[in-house]
């Protein structure tokens, strides 16, 4: 060695593998305009398709007269249900295990749905063509509420479904119920309740929203009927299922499928799910015999495609006087609107709510959790959350807040006292979860003196008092949370979705000359995977991340794989890759020791190559042993350097965080003013901390919108209230604060690097954050529990109902 | 559909001749019949600015001007702004600085951004997030847009220091 032999760390800064801020590939053709969307997918020949949809939220669609539609000039088709029964494709199944009408059959149970689908030559033709198919309704009485849904005398909705039959889960004990799904110990959580020193009871509503990504779904089908070969663009963040599914419900072959997911504008679960749309550009293109084209516009988007929430957690939660806590009681009334199409792994109809005893050592727990119709959309998506976890997140870490009340205690140092305690690891959950890790109490001191908890708490009591000799009109609240996330789904055991295993996947091929490609079964949606899964693999292999192409969304190229939603795109198929890689690297070591001429055994990895045991200058780097791969007859050794790995993780990742948010509210206006946030996260190994800092303030700012204004609202008649980005509160930059961003490090103990997921994380922390602040800057004036969205107009209304206002 | 008019416009120095319906939006003759697709379609209603471009030296959301309306205009979209092997500092301020995620939003903002920063070449960092609000991100939270801004206006303020 002399001196230009790089070091050992110059070696490892040059793969740019975990750890690293590597700045990502992707930004450079995103930067320059060139990104490749569904919508800007052209071919030639292509029509457009666009949904007579409904005005009212409930009434039977007595005909349907598409004459004048027709005759319009570069109107190509208009699709009814009538058209796609012969093909049994009028209605589709559900993720959640019932089934959903693609075209209105007889009726439609809520405002938007589909109708019937216009192909025309452009979208202006379309759209005047829209307008033009006439539809002859008779109204429906419209139940909105699911309460009101379960009366005895309720409207039936669903009168396609057998009265008295079972659904997907189970017995339906009402015309109007979906399911009852349960988890714990029902008997010994209200003995636990019953008996206890201290009992806090509240209703926790956490309200319909929608994910509302900046690009809305789409699709763009195209049947190639010379060679029978159907290619589907569109927004999916699981191309694979959605090819299986298309199989499925077309008859086509799944080989003559190739499902696409070019760049994706955004997911947080809006484009999960099936769509109608979907459906229909397939069936237009095998009619019409060119390519069809669906984009959805914002209002069909936010009144039509997967809501997120609105579920009705009455909880109960029990207490020694000293502030342990000895049971929780949860029973969830879930709206799941006219169609149950919750995008969850099917044998969890409310997801992974049962996560929801939190970061606490909680000895009893139950779980009930009604599903219920009412005349609104279907979805039920998991809004950047995995699968219920922010219902369940939002859930405890009020009924913690209410306790802290009912004790008359620090909300913080109630939570200490109750925190699953490091040496309790892996931990038994009483409703049935194996938490792999965690470090509360380290978290949660570092997150408390970050920001000066005490004088904090100081600050606002004196600000409560100024408040009451009125020389202010500002509160002050303090939003604390600890939140313990479950994702990666997941086992296959117990995890699939449609049937499929959620297992994920990668399939790397290292080239002669020692560059790389790698394709995995997931798909980005703008969380950087071509970036961070080259690093990951840079790691294991020595190529360096800039040398690794990274592919997904091409199902013909890919491996099979379940997508990317509910952060498991890092513990799954970042496992995968991982796995990939060290496969790759198994295979190498029997070349480099081959070329090195000593056996397997003597030769150890070391950052980028295989070096003789205590002969470091004798080595053979990753390059150089792919090259030999392709041009040396080795023996006992296959030609080439490729792998791939399907992984199937052994249990869930629990990421964790605690988040502080210092909020001022102005009690005559309503309006508030946050002075801090701070977000300590903890995703185990971190691969690229710049991603990691970007997703928390992402997800933290859909958090902001969720808890302070956000919702999809429906007046009685089932009419949507907020179908537009006026009315649908996305902030702005300038609604929007600066957050600080901190971390600690508790790796997996079963994931191939430690990772755990981190893209939800802020959504599921920072919606109680924020909504824990508010409730807490009237915490002094008796308040006990306020629903979101906290508003302008609700948070003045809960001044006001406190007499706050004179 | 009604009788079609004969535009001409000016779109990334590129003189322009097409015939459009009067009802034709500017976004859809971008990226419909000049296929730029940066500009992207995300609202329809002017809130997200996704679709925004320059028309004679001013922001415009292009999914609420007619096309008709730019008649004989300039118009400048993010493809505009740079060539592959020259890009703008803004353009790579924001890779630099993590401004952007799924990318829908970018080449409004950048394009936003642009104006901003020859509207006013020194803005405070509360002036960029006013001077942005009429362009939606969902993935970045802006905290790496606002940054991204600051820096290119830095650089570009260093860049013109330095030449005089």
């Amino acid at each position: 060695m002399n001196d230009l032999t790089p070091t050992r760390e110059e070696r490892t800064a040059k793969l740019k593998g975990l750890g690293t801020s590597r700045k990502r590939v992707e930004d450079v053709r995103f930067t320059q305009g060139k990104g490749n969307y569904v919508d800007d997918v052209k071919l030639p020949g292509m029509l457009h398709g666009d949904f007579v949809r409904s005005p009212y939220a409930h009434a039977r669609v007595k005909s349907i007269n598409i004459d004048a539609a027709m005759a319009l000039p570069g109107v190509i088709a208009v699709l009814t249900a009538k058209d796609l029964e012969p093909l049994s494709l009028h209605w589709m199944p559900t993720l959640a295990g019932d089934k959903q009408m693609v075209l209105a059959d007889g009726k439609v149970l809520f405002q938007g749905q589909e109708v019937a689908f216009v192909v025309a030559e452009d979208r202006y033709i379309a759209a005047d063509a829209v307008e033009l198919v006439e539809v002859d309704y008779e109204e429906l009485p419209v139940i909105t509420d699911p309460f009101k849904a379960l009366e005895p005398d309720a409207t039936v909705l669903r009168e396609d479904l057998e009265p008295g039959a079972d659904g997907a889960h189970g017995p339906r004990k009402h015309h109007n119920h979906i399911f009852l799904w349960e988890e714990g110990d029902a008997e010994a959580t209200n003995q636990a309740i019953d008996s206890a020193e201290v009992v806090a009871e509240e209703m926790v509503y956490y309200h319909r929203t929608h994910p509302c990504p900046l690009e809305t779904c789409g699709s763009v089908a195209s049947m190639d009927k010379v060679n029978g070969k159907l290619t589907l663009w569109g927004t999916f963040q699981a191309p694979h299922v959605v090819r299986t599914v298309a199989s499925l419900l077309s008859g086509i072959e799944e080989h003559n499928i190739r499902v696409i997911s070019p760049d994706i504008g955004g997911g947080f679960g809006n484009k999960v799910g099936v769509y109608p749309g979907y459906v229909c550009s397939i069936v237009a293109s095998i009619v019409t015999g060119r390519p069809v084209k669906w984009i959805e516009d914002r209002m069909d988007n936010l009144m039509a495609t997967a809501f997120a929430r609105d579920y009705w957690m009455k909880g109960k939660i029990s207490a020694t006087k000293d502030g342990k806590i000895t049971g929780l009681h949860c029973h969830v009334t879930a709206d799941h609107g006219a169609f149950d199409a919750c995008a969850d792994p099917t044998k969890f109809p409310a997801g992974f709510f049962h996560i929801c005893t939190g970061s606490y050592d909680i000895p009893v727990a139950y779980v009930g959790v009604d599903g219920v119709y009412t005349n609104k959309a279907p979805g039920g998506v998991a809004y950047r959350c995995s699968f219920r976890v922010t219902e369940a997140a939002y859930f405890i870490e009020r009924m913690i807040e209410v306790l802290a009340i009912e004790l008359n205690m620090d909300a913080a140092e109630l939570r200490r006292i109750n925190f699953i305690r490091k040496d309790q690891f892996p931990y038994q959950s009483a409703l049935g979860w194996e938490y792999d890790s965690g470090d509360y109490h380290t978290a949660w001191d570092k997150a408390l003196a970050a920001v000066g908890y005490d004088d904090l708490r100081k600050e606002q009591a004196a600000q409560v008092e100024a408040f009451k000799r009125g020389e202010t009109r500002k509160l002050l609240g303090i939003g604390l949370t600890h939140f313990t996330e479950i994702v990666g789904a997941g086992p296959v055991k117990n995890c699939d979705i449609l049937g499929m295993g959620m297992f994920d996947s990668c399939e790397i091929r290292i080239h002669p000359t020692g560059s790389a490609i790698a394709r995995l079964g997931t798909i980005s949606q703008g969380q950087g995977h071509a970036t961070t899964f080259a690093q990951i693999l840079a790691s294991e292999i020595g190529i360096p991340a800039d040398s690794i192409t990274i592919e997904e969304g091409d199902t013909d190229t890919a491996p099979y794989g379940l997508g990317t939603y509910g952060s498991r795109s890092t513990p799954v198929a970042g496992a995968a890759t991982a796995m990939a890689g060290r496969k790759i690297r198994a295979k190498a070591q029997m070349i480099a020791a081959y070329l090195l001429e000593v056996h397997d055994d003597d030769v150890e990895w070391d950052v980028d190559r295989f070096q003789v045991k205590g002969a470091p200058e004798r080595f053979k780097t990753m390059a150089e042993i792919a090259y030999a791969s392709y041009n040396q007859a080795i023996p006992g050794v296959e030609p080439g350097l490729e792998a791939v790995s399907y992984y199937d993780p052994p249990n869930m990742t629990y990421p964790f965080g605690a988040y502080i948010c210092v909020m001022e509210i102005d009690a005559d206006t309503g309006e508030h003013d946050i002075r801090q946030f701070y977000a300590l996260d903890d995703c185990g190994t971190r691969i690229n901390p710049m991603v990691i800092e970007g997703q928390v303030h992402g997800g933290l700012t859909e958090a902001l919108a969720i808890a302070m204004g956000q919702e999809i609202a429906y007046d009685e008649l089932g009419n949507v209230k907020t179908g537009t980005l006026m009315d649908f509160f996305l902030p702005t930059a300038w609604e929007t604060p600066n957050y600080t961003t901190d971390h600690t490090e508790t790796p997996s103990p079963h994931h191939p690097i430690g990772a755990k997921g981190v893209g939800e994380s802020p959504n599921v922390g920072g919606v109680p954050a924020f909504s824990n602040a508010v409730n807490d800057a009237f915490r002094a004036f008796g308040l006990r529990h306020t629903h979101m969205p906290h508003d302008h107009w609700r948070i003045w209304k809960t001044a006001n109902d406190l007499g706050l206002h004179g | 559909m009604s009788d079609k008019m004969h535009l001409k416009m000016t779109v990334n120095g590129k003189q322009e001749d097409l015939l459009v319906e009067p009802r034709e939006l500017l976004i859809y003759v971008l990226r419909e019949k000049l296929n730029l697709t940066g500009p992207h379609v995300g609202c329809e209603t002017t809130h997200c600015g996704a679709c925004t471009v320059e028309l004679n030296g001013k922001s415009v959301k292009s999914c609420t001007v007619l096309a008709a309306q730019a008649q004989g205009a300039e118009v400048t979209t993010v493809e505009g702004l740079s060539t592959p092997d020259d890009l703008h500092v803004l353009q790579k301020a924001f890779r630099e600085h993590h401004g952007l995620q799924c990318g829908f939003c970018t080449p409004g903002m950048i394009t936003r951004a642009h104006r901003l920063l020859q509207e006013n070449p020194n803005p405070t960092e509360e002036e960029v997030r006013f001077g942005i609000a009429g362009n939606l991100c969902r993935c970045t939270g802006y905290q790496n847009i606002v940054k991204s801004i600051l820096a290119a206006a830095a650089e570009m303020n260093a860049a013109k220091e330095a030449a005089e």
